[in-house]
């Protein structure tokens, strides 16, 4: 026995370290780009990357990169569309307009007429210079019919190029708003190597070598990481004045905030797009992390969370009914006890914060709601809703009981806990809801297909336009499947008109802008299709160890967000990398 | 011999083929719709190219066809060694997400489970006869047992990752390292894999040290061993033949055990973010991707079916009453 055991230890030592090195042999090298990418690098080492030139990011990505395809704008490797791809414009959010990008220039040469002039000297990653060709062919991708913008052309008539730096989208109705949309949200492709795509490529195509503009190339890929190596040439440097600083970029997939955590407190992240519950603790502790603000909300505004009833229930379908239920939210707990000062309780517009001009604040205070339990009771009872039976809830109008059930995906605690707090305010003004937590695809399929009563919903980030925002609230017409808008089903022609109308309103054209909200705001809150309820952040922790002037609301920080989501890179998120310091010098 | 072989590699296959039926059945009653879900997450605002979509990946998935002709094709597909594609990493096949995934859980799992058998039952042999470790030892793996996987896990990444920050708490290795054969990045998989490693081989070893434990001390007061004493035998020999009668059911332990470890790894996959199969089936499950998880679940199943046949034979080799029970079959 004690000779068998001498032999056992080393030969499953011997396993061990064998399957160990089969664990990194079979992990996927790089593909065909590797050679080419490491002579570029030059002096760089291949196989491990400088801590001090290293950015190391988190919460983009929740599972192994698989496609560097921009028109997937959903789900592709983080840094496709904004560090690899490019657009047209950037927006300011701050300023609240365009910043010209791969485009000089862009303008309304008549009323339905859009000319774009484009940059001089922006090359391709492969040598070949961007021409207008190459604007035009991108936006004529849309005109496939499962690509994503295939919308852009029931009112984009025709794109040409007039010369090699000059585009020219003439339109059939010019939705302004939307168009300002567009401007910074489509990925400019190479004709050169995309024409002849399949539309089935173009939708699911993995785009293996992605050739952009950008700053950044893909260096390589794994099931948990992507890694971006800076180009040397990249046109922005001259033409812009601008270059991000950290050398390499690596995105990982943590498949918790949990991880995320661990690897901001062991230095090993830079920037963690998560929610982490308690990071307030964290900023205010000696752990060399910053945040946005250094006290709450401690996060930019990144999108309204709303409570969504389904209007075409009973009794959902009495704006009466929905405005009690507004009034008896207590949002300040959910702010404070759930999110710990994470988050900021939403105007009763809902409205972002970067947004706040547009809020008419006549008619906030004439229509709009605060949380006040007596008023709720008080709607409740003045629309003819009776606690008849004497169990504490109040009954529909014709007797029948009123129980609702609030769904949110589970697994998603932060808001799960809120479903929870909602449940409970709405206790105390006498309507029973019961928090309901299906898993995410189901939630998604009785979302679609109305089959619910109450949830809550976060689907429209910050942009250009409340434009956006008053699409998701009122676009019409209702269909059996709502995917994206609309969830609550809520038919009312007029809004829906004077939204279509505000997108008709030109970008620069604040007062006019200003006018069609403040009827539309009107209706939000006569009739509260939904109750907005807090702000999500823009959940961005950083670290100092490695990289600091990170973007703070104080001093002389910069203003842009810090942050690697989807279609956040042209909202600041790309400026951010320019700005960073090495904390070592 | 043959008739021994000839029933077990029938009721493997049985057992295949219903595990597999399962495994295609279960992903199939959960709620929700995994292509309504791809849809929506592609914010297609157009209703009709919403509608184009939605067609378009049914289509591609085969979830327009009846049924039985899923399960068909299904078969006809595994055949072929085609597990179609993953919906969760649309557009890449199953087989080759597997195989990324697969060596991280396997270096993971083998060793382990391997080295806390062997370990464990040595562990546990010298505990029965050693007062000492017999105090300290089993005392020590009660606790480790007891001790859902989890949660020491949870423990070891706090402790030796965060706090005393001896180890990496993620990845399989280092973000900063492109793989390469160099003793540089050997070394770094092997430190990445300590800790994950260590909370399955810990938890795992109490379990074996105890069993072993209470077996020795059993077989060392039957009869044949006072017999043995009686007789003048010297402890050492008592002791091998105690070793050998007790080690029977620690191997068949071992087999059930191999069932059971794949769920221990993805939860230790999970907490150490370590990039094998436990991550995957754990996405898969949230994503509502039938085919990663079939196949997932596939190569699971094959992993503890070959495991236990490996196990019966390993059987014949070590229990003389398998072999005398075959030979008295084949009389």
């Amino acid at each position: 026995m004690r000779n068998r055991a001498r032999i056992m230890i080393p030969l499953a030592a011997a396993g061990l370290l064998a399957a160990a090195c089969t664990g990194g042999g079979a992990t996927p090298t790089p593909p065909a780009s590797q050679p080419q990418s490491q002579g570029a690098a030059g002096s760089a080492n291949p196989d491990s990357l400088p801590r001090n030139e290293t950015l190391y990011t988190t919460g983009t990505q929740w599972g192994p990169p698989v496609n560097f395809n921009p028109i997937r704008e959903w789900d592709h490797a983080t840094g496709t569309k904004g560090l690899v791809y490019e657009t047209l414009f950037h927006y300011d959010a701050t300023a609240g307009k365009l910043t010209p990008w791969l485009a000089e220039s862009g303008s309304w040469a008549d009323d339905k007429t859009y000319q774009v002039k484009l940059r001089q000297g922006v090359k391709w990653a492969d040598g070949q210079p961007l021409t207008a060709k190459d604007v035009a062919f991108s936006f004529e991708l849309g005109k496939m019919e499962t690509i994503p913008y295939h919308n852009l052309w029931t009112w984009l008539k025709s794109v040409e190029a007039v010369d090699d730096q000059t585009v020219k989208f003439t339109f059939s109705t010019a939705n302004y708003q939307q168009w300002d949309f567009n401007l910074y949200s489509r990925s400019i492709v190479p004709e050169h190597i995309w024409k002849g795509r399949s539309e089935n490529e173009v939708l699911d195509g993995i785009n293996e070598n992605p050739v952009g503009t950008g700053a950044y190339t893909f260096m390589a890929k794994d099931q948990d990481r992507v890694v971006l190596r800076r180009r040397d040439d990249w046109w922005g440097k001259a033409a812009l004045n601008m270059e991000p600083k950290p050398r390499y970029i690596v995105d990982i997939a943590t498949p918790s905030n949990e991880v995320a955590m661990g690897l901001l407190l062991q230095k090993g992240m830079d920037l963690s797009n998560n929610f982490l519950p308690g990071v307030a603790n964290l900023v205010k502790g000696n752990f060399g992390l910053t945040t946005y603000y250094s006290e709450p909300p401690y996060m930019l505004s990144a999108n309204t969370a709303w409570l969504v009833p389904n209007t075409t229930k009973k009794p959902m379908d009495d704006p009466a009914f929905r405005k009690a239920l507004a009034s008896s939210i207590d949002v300040k707990k959910i702010v404070e006890g759930v999110y710990g000062n994470l988050v900021k309780a939403a105007s009763p517009t809902g409205l972002l914060p970067q947004w706040e001009q547009y809020v008419d604040q006549g008619v906030v205070a004439r229509s709009g709601f605060a949380f006040d339990a007596a008023k709720a009771k008080k709607t409740l009872a003045d629309a003819g809703y009776k606690d008849t039976d004497g169990d504490g809830y109040v009954e529909n109008k014709d007797g029948s009981k009123i129980s609702l059930s609030i769904i949110v995906p589970s697994g998603w605690t932060d808001w799960m806990e809120s479903a929870r707090s909602i449940a409970a305010s709405a206790k105390t003004a006498g309507i029973q809801v019961t928090p309901d937590f299906p898993d995410f695809n189901a939630l998604v399929e009785k979302r679609a297909k109305g089959d619910f009563d109450l949830l809550i919903n976060n689907e429209r980030q910050l942009s250009n336009s409340p434009y956006t925002y008053y699409e998701y609230l009122f676009q019409l017409p209702v269909q059996k499947q709502q995917n994206t808008v609309n969830f609550a089903r809520y038919e009312n022609k007029r809004a829906w008109d004077l939204t279509k109308q505000l997108d008709q309103v030109k970008t620069d054209d604040a007062e006019g802008m200003k006018k069609i909200i403040s009827q539309l705001q009107q209706i939000h809150l006569d009739d509260l299709p939904v109750i907005p309820l807090w702000y999500n952040g823009l959940w961005a922790q950083s670290s100092n160890q490695v990289w600091k002037n990170w973007p703070a609301a104080a001093g002389s920080a910069p203003k842009t967000p810090a942050v690697m989501w989807h279609n956040w890179l042209e909202l600041g998120g790309f400026e951010t990398l320019t700005q960073l310091q090495p904390s070592g010098s | 011999m043959r008739r021994y072989f000839g029933r077990k590699l029938l009721i493997y296959g049985l057992t295949f083929f219903v595990a597999v039926t399962v495994n295609w059945l279960i992903p199939r009653f959960m709620p929700g719709d995994p292509v309504a879900s791809m849809v929506a997450r592609a914010n297609v605002t157009q209703p009709a190219a919403a509608e184009a979509m939605r067609v378009y990946y049914s289509n591609l998935f085969g979830f327009d066809q009846p049924l039985i002709t899923q399960y068909l094709n299904f078969w006809a597909a595994l055949f072929r060694g085609d597990f179609g594609i993953s919906i969760w990493l649309f557009p890449s096949p199953v087989s080759s997400v597997i195989t990324t995934a697969v060596p991280y859980t396997l270096a993971l799992i083998v060793p382990s489970v391997l080295l806390s058998w062997v370990v464990g039952n040595r562990f546990g042999a010298y505990a029965a006869r050693r007062k000492l470790l017999d105090n300290t030892v089993l005392p020590v793996g009660y606790v480790l047992t007891a001790m859902p996987y989890m949660w020491l896990a949870v423990l070891l990444a706090w402790a030796f990752g965060v706090i005393a920050g001896l180890f990496p708490v993620a990845g399989g290795y280092s973000f900063s390292m492109r793989p390469n054969w160099s003793w540089a990045f050997l070394l770094d998989l092997l430190h990445h894999w300590t800790l994950p490693f260590l909370s399955l081989f810990l938890v795992a070893l109490g379990g074996w040290a105890i069993g072993m434990r209470n077996m020795i001390i059993y077989e060392l007061e039957s009869d044949y061993s006072n017999y043995l004493a009686a007789l003048g035998a010297p402890a050492r020999l008592i002791r091998r033949y105690a070793f050998r009668n007790a080690v029977l059911p620690q191997i068949t332990g071992l087999a059930l055990q191999l069932g059971v470890i794949v769920a221990g790894a993805l939860v230790t996959e999970i907490v150490f973010a370590y990039p094998g199969l436990g991550s995957l089936i754990l996405n898969a499950i949230k994503n509502k991707d039938f085919f990663l998880l079939q196949g997932t679940f596939l190569f699971i199943v094959l992993g503890v079916l070959i495991a236990n046949f490996i196990i019966d034979i390993v059987y014949v080799v070590v229990d003389p009453r398998t072999r005398a029970g075959m030979a008295g079959a084949q009389a």
